[in-house]
């Protein structure tokens, strides 16, 4: 019952309303430990279409971390607001999972515990949520490795890993912190591929938070940059790259993809060097 | 070269050659060790005989190796004025092993409670801090003048002493929680109550386990100080009534034999520790066993 309710739009069919994020001038403040007011982002406004794969840009402290916890619920704006397929987000946003930079696996669960964690959750039975968990385990590549510990496994299968587990709920949203940002070059280029894979078949919603231009490019359907601290939204690039893409590799060498990449990086240019100046300055 | 060349049989040996070397090296420096530990135990307690038969330590205060031999015997096949040396050690064992437990419950049940939630921790975080300041042993003679000579106070006072061990550790092991994982199950629409149960109560096992080791030690401190202090039977009333005799040799007895229940405790403990954390990196907990 409670899967059907969590699965609004079969695979290969465009999803429903249900899963558009919509950003309305987000503002969101935090007291210092001095007692100042900081605003980590301030007016944020932008739109996430259902089953879109958007990518967040901007240079380091500029808010993206803060945006998504916004969305996901777990904190709350000071002014504006965050809607999940037309409802304001108070409280924790129903079909949401998180992808951190950090594996963030329970260490002391088992991979297959780890995947199941999200059926468990939600009540469903041991023995349906093992089933569940199995079948996932078979679409990252990870079946025969179910009863191993996360410190017994690679950087790259960790990923797997954490992969299915936020996965095996069907999200309506999926918000990812530079979930690659610690995989070696190689590793990460096919983690990304088996990312859009899954994506193609399952097609939540998706804000997608990196430092890599490429690899925002190279995955999303639109790239929002952000200014400097505090955060705003300065660009909006929509990606126009055929889907599905296939291999991540491949299409850094396409024409489109290097004059796409251009452009982003123009925008992108001025704020991280004003960041840099910004941090040159405090630590002069 | 030499590197083309590693699958004929000449590198083989080479190999095998190398290995039965390190092999040969490491049971040598095993060897050592073990002589190393057996000239420390004979220097020690041969000095001791050897020191207290010549006469330049006077053995009638600070006993004798053989002497203590003596009493062990005695008491295991005559016993004590009390009852047999079982008896009295299992009063001991027992109320130190339901102090222990006792301690330990109630350490975990409050360190996870008040490092999940602030106000209580910032409320009773300064009688905290007092009563971890007095000297807790001193509430030993505060529960026999209240409970009497019978099991109950010293189990009391056996978890005070362990409560508090394990209630830090627990603290501190909530404390530790690694909050993406929070944030993740939070997500995924786990209550408080699953947080606890998938996040926070697994995280803070590895401390609390930790803290095990000392709480038992602790646990048999405060059955026999209590005892000390007044009691019918145990191991401590033993070494009270030997004290006032002028009995070092039967003081140390006791001394031994508490050493080896707590080391049996110990290998117990760490049976748990290896069944409740094998999903540890096996090198972790080998460097912590050191
Ligand atoms: N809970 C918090 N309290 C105070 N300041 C915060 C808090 N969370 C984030 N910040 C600040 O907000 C700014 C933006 O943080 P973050 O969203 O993590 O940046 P990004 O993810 O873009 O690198 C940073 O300067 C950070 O120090
Ligand atoms: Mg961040």
């Amino acid at each position: 019952m409670s899967d059907q309710t969590r699965r609004p739009h079969p695979p290969g069919i465009t999803p429903d309303d249900a899963a558009r994020i919509d950003i309305i001038g987000l503002t969101k403040r935090f007291l210092t430990p001095k007692g100042e007011v900081f605003t980590a982002i301030n007016d944020v406004t932008l739109t996430v279409e259902p089953g879109q794969f958007c990518a967040i840009v901007g240079p380091t402290g500029c808010g993206k971390s803060t945006t998504l916890a916004q969305v996901s619920g777990l904190e709350h704006p000071s002014a504006g607001s965050v809607s999940v397929g037309g409802q304001i987000v108070d409280g924790i946003t129903d079909g949401v999972s998180y992808m951190f930079q950090a594996d963030s696996l329970f260490p002391w669960k088992t991979v297959l515990g780890n995947v199941m964690i999200g059926p468990v959750l939600l009540g469903t039975a041991k023995a349906e949520a093992t089933t569940l968990a199995m079948d996932w385990l078979r679409r990252v590549g990870l079946s025969g490795f179910e009863d191993r510990y996360p410190h017994q496994l690679s950087g790259g299968m960790r990923k797997r890993v954490a992969m299915a587990a936020a996965l095996i709920n069907r999200p309506r949203i999926l918000l990812m912190d530079e979930p690659f940002g610690a995989l070696d070059v190689q590793t990460k280029a096919i983690m990304q591929t088996e990312l859009l894979q899954l994506w193609e078949e399952l097609r939540p919603s998706v804000l997608f938070i990196t430092h890599d231009l490429d690899e925002a490019v190279a995955l999303s359907d639109r790239v929002v940059i952000m200014t400097t601290s505090p955060g705003t939204v300065k660009n909006v690039f929509d990606i126009d790259l055929p889907r599905p893409r296939g291999d991540v590799q491949q299409i850094r060498h396409e024409e489109r993809f290097l004059e796409l990449q251009g452009q982003i990086w123009e925008s992108l240019r001025d704020e991280v060097t004003r960041a840099y100046a910004q941090t040159a300055g405090v630590a002069a | 070269m030499t590197s083309t060349t590693v699958a004929t049989p000449a590198a083989r040996l080479g190999e095998t050659d190398l290995q039965s070397s390190a092999r040969r090296a490491h049971s040598r420096r095993t060897a050592w060790v073990w002589v190393g530990r057996v000239a420390v135990a004979v220097i020690v307690v041969g000095g001791w005989q050897w020191f207290t038969t010549a006469g330049w330590v006077d053995k009638f205060f600070y006993g004798q190796p053989s002497g203590i031999w003596d009493s062990l015997v005695h008491l295991f096949t005559v016993g004590t004025a009390f009852g047999t040396i079982w008896e009295n050690l299992g009063v001991t064992v027992e109320e130190a092993f339901f102090g222990f437990l006792l301690g330990t419950v109630a350490g975990v049940i409050i360190g996870i409670l008040f490092g999940s939630n602030k106000y209580l921790a910032t409320v009773f975080g300064p009688y905290i801090k007092v009563l971890n300041s007095i000297p807790r042993i001193v509430l030993g003679s505060i529960f026999i003048v209240a409970f009497g000579l019978g099991v109950f106070p010293k189990v009391l006072l056996a978890a005070v002493l362990v409560f508090f061990v394990v209630f830090f550790n627990a603290f501190q092991g909530v404390r530790e929680v690694d909050q993406n994982l929070v944030a993740n199950v939070r997500v995924l629409g786990a209550s408080t109550l699953q947080v606890a149960r998938h996040v926070t109560i697994p995280s803070a096992m590895t401390w609390i386990i930790a803290s095990l080791h000392t709480a038992f030690g602790f646990a048999i401190i405060g059955a026999l100080v209590a005892e000390v202090l007044g009691a019918q039977h145990g191991i401590g009333l033993i070494i009270s009534q030997a004290q006032g005799s002028f009995d070092p040799n039967t003081v140390f007895a006791c001394m031994v034999i508490t050493a080896v229940v707590t080391l049996g405790a110990e290998y117990l403990i760490t049976l748990l520790e290896k069944a409740v954390l094998k999903w540890r990196p096996p090198n972790r907990s080998e460097a912590q066993a050191i």
